[in-house]
């Protein structure tokens, strides 16, 4: 799934990133807790979060993620977006809940587990 | 690589923002190494969990990373308050971590675990009162 559909299924607003948008990415995870994220995630390279600290960001870096959805209308402080400009990540958000934003993304496939990001 | 490279780090641990710096910069050096994504994924995490941990547990510490021809090294050091029970400490969702900082997701009791399961070789040695010095290694070449 392209990066720009996410935003689109979610209603999101681009923080930073826009010209990254045409990226691919097969799997996703949500959480608020970045040692759960730390522990389990594997190859999932979108992140849905509520939590909003510096530290969201240097746990996707070190994920490998390339894309950080941040839910319930969470925007990230300026700090974050240079963190996540420096990272080439990119930053949405959506005003949906975490649950429904997770939901309307695997109801359009992309899935939790399994798959490699290429 | 004939020569081991080595990178020291002072973890500043007045901050909680500024925690995993240290590890941000050893992705890069590594990244410039050539060594793999997975290689470089373990390392890193490995070093952002004990370098979190540093910072909410003991005031900050120092890390040195040394990348041989077969493994890397990540030596971390501090003079926090020191494990009471290391095997207690290394069960997941054990976490003497406040409240505050659950709030910032962390302190889930997963950290230790997780520098175990990302490395190869772990090595804890802790008294308390004085502190804490763990040892990690990722090897390079099986």
């Amino acid at each position: 799934m392209k990066i720009s559909m996410i935003k689109d299924l979610l209603g999101a607003d681009v923080i930073c990133g826009e010209d990254l948008l045409s990226r691919h990415v097969y799997s996703a995870c949500g959480s608020d807790m970045m040692s759960d994220v730390l522990a389990y995630v594997k190859d999932q390279a979108v992140l849905l979060t509520g939590l909003v600290n510096s530290q969201v960001i240097r746990t996707a870096e070190m994920m490998d993620m390339i894309c950080i959805v941040f839910v319930r209308s969470k925007m990230p402080t300026p700090e974050m977006i240079e963190l996540a400009k420096e990272s080439e990540i990119i930053l949405l958000a959506t005003d949906k809940r975490m649950y429904e934003a997770c939901g309307i993304l695997y109801s359009n496939g992309l899935v939790g587990n399994r798959a490699k990001n290429v | 690589m004939s020569e081991a490279l080595t990178f020291h780090f002072d973890v500043d641990g007045s901050d909680f923002t500024s925690a995993g710096q240290a590890s941000v910069q050893v992705k890069k050096n590594l990244r410039q190494l050539g060594l793999s994504p997975e290689i470089i994924r373990r390392v890193s995490i490995a070093m952002y969990e004990g370098e979190i941990n540093m910072v909410i547990h003991a005031g900050g510490g120092t890390a040195d990373v040394t990348v041989t021809e077969d493994r890397i090294i990540i030596k971390l050091h501090d003079n926090g308050p020191g494990i009471k029970d290391i095997s207690q400490a290394m069960q997941e969702g054990f976490s003497t971590a406040p409240d505050n900082i659950r709030s910032l997701g962390f302190g889930a009791g997963m950290g230790l675990p997780n520098m175990k399961r990302y490395s190869d070789y772990m090595d804890i040695k802790s008294e308390v009162g004085v502190g804490t010095d763990i040892t990690m290694e990722v090897n390079i070449i099986d």
